[in-house]
């Protein structure tokens, strides 16, 4: 992955042209750093009178305190755990605070990418791995580039926030001592008060205006982890009880005075322009105030989103054909037609002499296959945008505020910097938010609309179609065993490339290999003599983009359901198998937990099958054993048993949260969910063709967080890889049928 | 003009008599607990109160429902001491939380109907709710939490 590397010079070039200055301070370096660019604060600029501001996501005015969240809040809980961090070492109470999610700004580059973006394997703590990781986050440091995603949030901001709830910690108590004429080590503070010897007490707000007439205090350390009231401990999200209550303002609950209301029909061939369209009908129907023509569809501007969306779905549009094959068959030749030597991706991994080693013993082969996948987060796509003559405010939830400015801006032929991007509270994500077919209609109506704020709402139809989906991927994987011993494996997939698309969206094109599709397919811990991974990227197939885990969705599920079948044919245990050619030492403490969680002891029988699998992604070790019984009516999943080791669990009530939701993401789409094209166009438009899980069929999961990993890890997206391959194995045990393809629903009923 | 009683408060509105409830609700009146998710009875976001019943609001023409009174999430009676939001905050059920106002609806109707439902009670009258992001452990924890609490009122 050394082209990453080079991907973020890339995003630097973007990044230093767009955008001057550098960062606060960095988790690799010390918070002495941020003098050298203490004018880079973003929080600078809007600031009030007598307000302090010691570093970009602390900002303190006599009348409260605001802490910045930097990481959109996609129902991950991070605009709860990033105020928690910076609150721990302010001594600041959950009520005592307001949090506000950033703005644009390099101050915010995301730390988090350097070891996913680093050419070496998670578990690879070498002084070469580390040293590598230090240069990508350099080159991130200078691109400035901030975005949510990738399961980084934890790994970015867990030293980063405790540092500045330090600086800004021993501010105020700088601020207190100057004023009281008392030391600072005479100094302690408590929920959010400096308390003096005496035990009188300043609160915070009311030392905003010294705080701010001094620099802020850089030499800091955060405190010891024992001292720790919050962190690790169970904690209330902060964002529960205003969502319990149906209090909390998501992006599509905005409003706006003289607000209009806009709905779209886009060209179901994603991208293709619109060739003409007859909006006669959908001129007089109620509410519709005017039908416009945007760069690839039309859009209808109403009294109310219905009226919007009942008008758009009246005009009638001729559509260029789209630059992919119109024809869901068609997308699986190209793919099978994609393993050539003009294709290759690149060969990630090779250890031994993988033609050799597929010689002896016996031969397995296999193919197994993919499907393209909608995100469908529950809340549709939708913003709030306003055009004058001055630029574009805009309100919409999304992980990449940059982007959104640059996307937006190039719509309508404004610069970036004239683009105020306000975040939102979103409802769910799961990688479309990264997206940006929102962000530039909108900015295209509301141009139109210049003067007055436009709420756009895809409806649920639009959201489907216009959705950029998960890769969709064919592996094509031969192993031999022998003696009890798998003694090779060569591991191929052809695929779309997802973050490739992505980058290319952004503005940020490259062409290197896209490094997604090798996670879960070249990050194999097991002690395999001779081993290969390598990638083709299929060409002219939909556009794709990072589906919740990205490439470790698809590979993750082929490499443990291929790994299955070797140690099938080796006749091993598949726990077993697994504990014993697993390299990493903590890596196989994760399995033997996982073993011990489940009471695992082999075959169960009586139509009750276990399976086991075991992903790194994202640097995160996950292992799950999924338990089933083949019933009358088709497969029952009766229990799931997960282990994951983040190095350190920093909200344990949310982190089950999240290791259940991934779970059950990864086995409902396993089970029920595909986008196929036909005539151009997904033909899945609503959650009656692509259900996912229901309450129906979600089993018992239980969940252990180990803390052994020597970094602190990220758990959004890395429970999801090994379910499906862990019920496609468990589904094996049960009945004998191995399943090869998703949606497994194709081949075997379920309950 | 049509007529409707929303948490107790008449209200009128001048849009046609095919418009959804729920998107009454949400543009006309600025009630936004019912989301949108689907528009077609798949996923349970909109899910309301009428006449006591919990509805899917999207599919509630405002023509059909005039002289009905609705309830949303905003409307319930002592909503700070409600013994399901209290367990839904108790098991912090929520993720990104869009779904949950419409889980949390259509689990007061099940416990109206069903004071201790089991879990394939729960199963059954929860099923039509969607929830993206996977809460559905913590949705079963705090029914029967909630369920115990109403028990012991």
């Amino acid at each position: 992955m050394g082209e990453m590397q080079r991907l973020s010079r890339r995003a630097f070039v973007i990044g230093s042209a767009a955008f001057a200055g550098g960062i606060a301070f960095g988790s690799y370096s010390d918070a002495k750093e941020a003098a050298a660019s203490a004018g880079a604060n973003p929080l600078s600029a809007g600031l009030g009178p007598n307000s302090a501001s010691f570093n970009p996501w602390v900002e303190i005015s006599p009348d409260k305190i605001t802490l910045i969240a930097q990481h959109a809040d996609i129902g991950q809980g991070v605009g709860s755990v990033q105020p928690i961090l910076i609150a721990e070492e302010m001594d600041l109470d959950p009520g005592q605070f307001e949090v506000r999610f950033a703005g644009p700004s390099p101050a915010y580059f995301n730390t988090g990418f350097a070891d996913e973006f680093a050419p070496f394997l998670a578990a690879d703590q070498s002084p070469a791995a580390e040293a590598a990781r230090a240069a990508v986050l350099e080159n991130l440091r200078k691109s400035g580039l901030q975005m949510t995603g990738g399961s980084s949030t934890i790994p970015d901001t867990y030293e980063k926030l405790r540092v500045a709830g330090a600086v800004a910690r021993e501010t105020l108590k700088a601020a207190a001592a100057k004023r009281s004429g008392v030391a600072v080590a005479e100094l302690r503070t408590k929920s959010g008060h400096v308390i003096l010897p005496d035990g009188s007490k300043i609160a915070y707000v009311a030392l905003a205006a010294d705080a701010a007439k001094i620099a802020p205090v850089l030499d800091v350390k955060p405190r010891d982890p024992s001292t720790w009231r919050m962190i690790g401990k169970p904690m209330t999200r902060l964002d529960i009880r205003p969502k319990v209550m149906g209090e909390l303002k998501f992006g599509i609950d905005m409003k706006m005075d003289g607000m209009l209301y806009a709905s779209v029909k886009l060209n179901p061939g994603k991208g293709q322009p619109l060739k003409s369209y007859d909006a006669r009908k959908a001129q007089s129907m109620p509410g519709v105030k005017k039908v416009l023509e945007i760069k690839n569809g039309v859009a209808v501007v109403a009294t109310n989103s219905w009226y919007a969306m009942q008008a758009v779905a009246a005009v009638e549009c001729e559509w260029a054909p789209s630059a992919y094959p119109a024809e869901q068959a068609d997308h699986w030749k190209v793919l099978e037609a994609s393993f050539k030597p003009e294709f290759l991706g690149k060969e990630w991994r090779k250890i031994g002499d993988v033609e050799t080693g597929l010689k002896s013993g016996t031969l397995v082969e296999a193919e197994y296959r993919a499907p393209y996948l909608a995100h469908a987060p529950l809340e549709p796509l939708n913003g709030i945008g306003i055009v004058t003559d001055a630029g574009m405010e805009i309100w919409v939830g999304h992980q990449s505020p940059q982007f959104v400015q640059s996307t937006a801006a190039a719509a309508i032929g404004l610069k970036p910097e004239q683009v105020t991007f306000h975040n939102q509270w979103t409802g769910g994500s799961f990688g479309h938010r990264l997206e940006y077919e929102n962000v530039r209609v909108l900015a295209e109506i509301a141009n139109q609309m210049r003067g007055t704020p436009i709420k756009l709402v895809f409806s649920r139809e639009e959201d489907f179609i216009q959705d950029i989906p998960r890769q969709i991927s064919v592996a094509r994987h031969r192993g031999s065993v022998d003696k009890g011993k798998i003694v090779a494996a060569d591991l191929q997939l052809a695929s779309t490339a997802p973050l490739k698309g992505l980058l290319e969206r952004s503005g940020i094109p490259s062409k290197d290999p896209d490094a997604q599709l090798a996670s879960g397919l070249w990050n194999v811990y097991y002690d395999i003599p001779n081993f290969r991974a390598t990638t083709y990227e299929a060409q002219g197939l939909s556009p794709c983009t990072t589906w919740r885990s990205v490439g470790a969705s698809t590979a993750g599920f082929f490499t443990e359901s291929f790994i299955d079948e070797l140690l099938h044919a080796a006749g091993v245990d598949p726990m077993k198998g697994r504990i014993e050619m697993c390299a990493v030492p903590t890596y196989r403490k994760l399995l033997e937990t996982l073993a011990e969680m489940s009471d695992w002891k082999g075959p169960l029988g009586n139509g009750k099958g276990r399976g086991v699998a075991f992903v790194e992604a994202f640097g995160t070790p996950t292992a799950e054993v999924v338990e089933v019984t083949a019933t009358d009516r088709g497969i029952r999943i009766d229990k799931v048993w997960v282990a994951v080791d983040v190095g350190k669990v920093v909200d344990p009530v949310n982190f089950e949260n999240q290791v259940q939701g991934g779970v059950i993401w990864g086995l409902g789409h396993a089970i029920n969910c595909e986008i196929t094209y036909a005539k151009g166009g997904a033909q899945q438009t609503n959650y009656n063709h692509h259900e996912a899980m229901r309450i129906y069929q979600c089993p018992v999961i239980e969940v252990r967080g180990l803390e052994n990993d020597p970094k602190v890890r990220g758990v959004g997206e890395p429970p999801v890889p090994p379910a499906a391959p862990a019920l496609a194995n468990a589904i094996f045990a049960a009945t004998g049928k191995r399943i090869r393809e998703m949606p497994f629903n194709k081949f075997i009923d379920f309950v | 003009m049509i007529e409707l009683t929303v948490n107790g408060i008449k209200r009128q509105v001048d849009v046609v008599p095919e418009m959804p409830l729920l998107w009454v609700l949400r543009d006309e009146l600025g009630i936004t607990s019912a989301k949108y998710g689907c528009g077609i009875a798949q996923c349970g976001a909109c899910t309301v109160q009428i006449d006591g019943m919990a509805v899917r609001s999207c599919q509630a023409r405002i023509g059909d429902i005039a002289s009905k009174s609705v309830v949303t999430l905003e409307g319930l009676e002592k909503k700070d001491q409600h013994p399901v939001l209290q367990a839904w905050i108790e098991h912090q059920v929520p993720q990104c939380g869009y779904c949950q106002t419409g889980q949390i609806m259509q689990a007061i109707s099940l416990l109206e109907l069903i004071p201790q439902p089991t879990d394939e009670q729960i199963n059954e009258v929860m099923s039509g709710n969607l929830c993206r992001c996977g809460t559905y452990p913590r949705i079963r924890a705090a029914i029967h939490a909630a369920a115990g609490k109403m028990a012991e009122k």
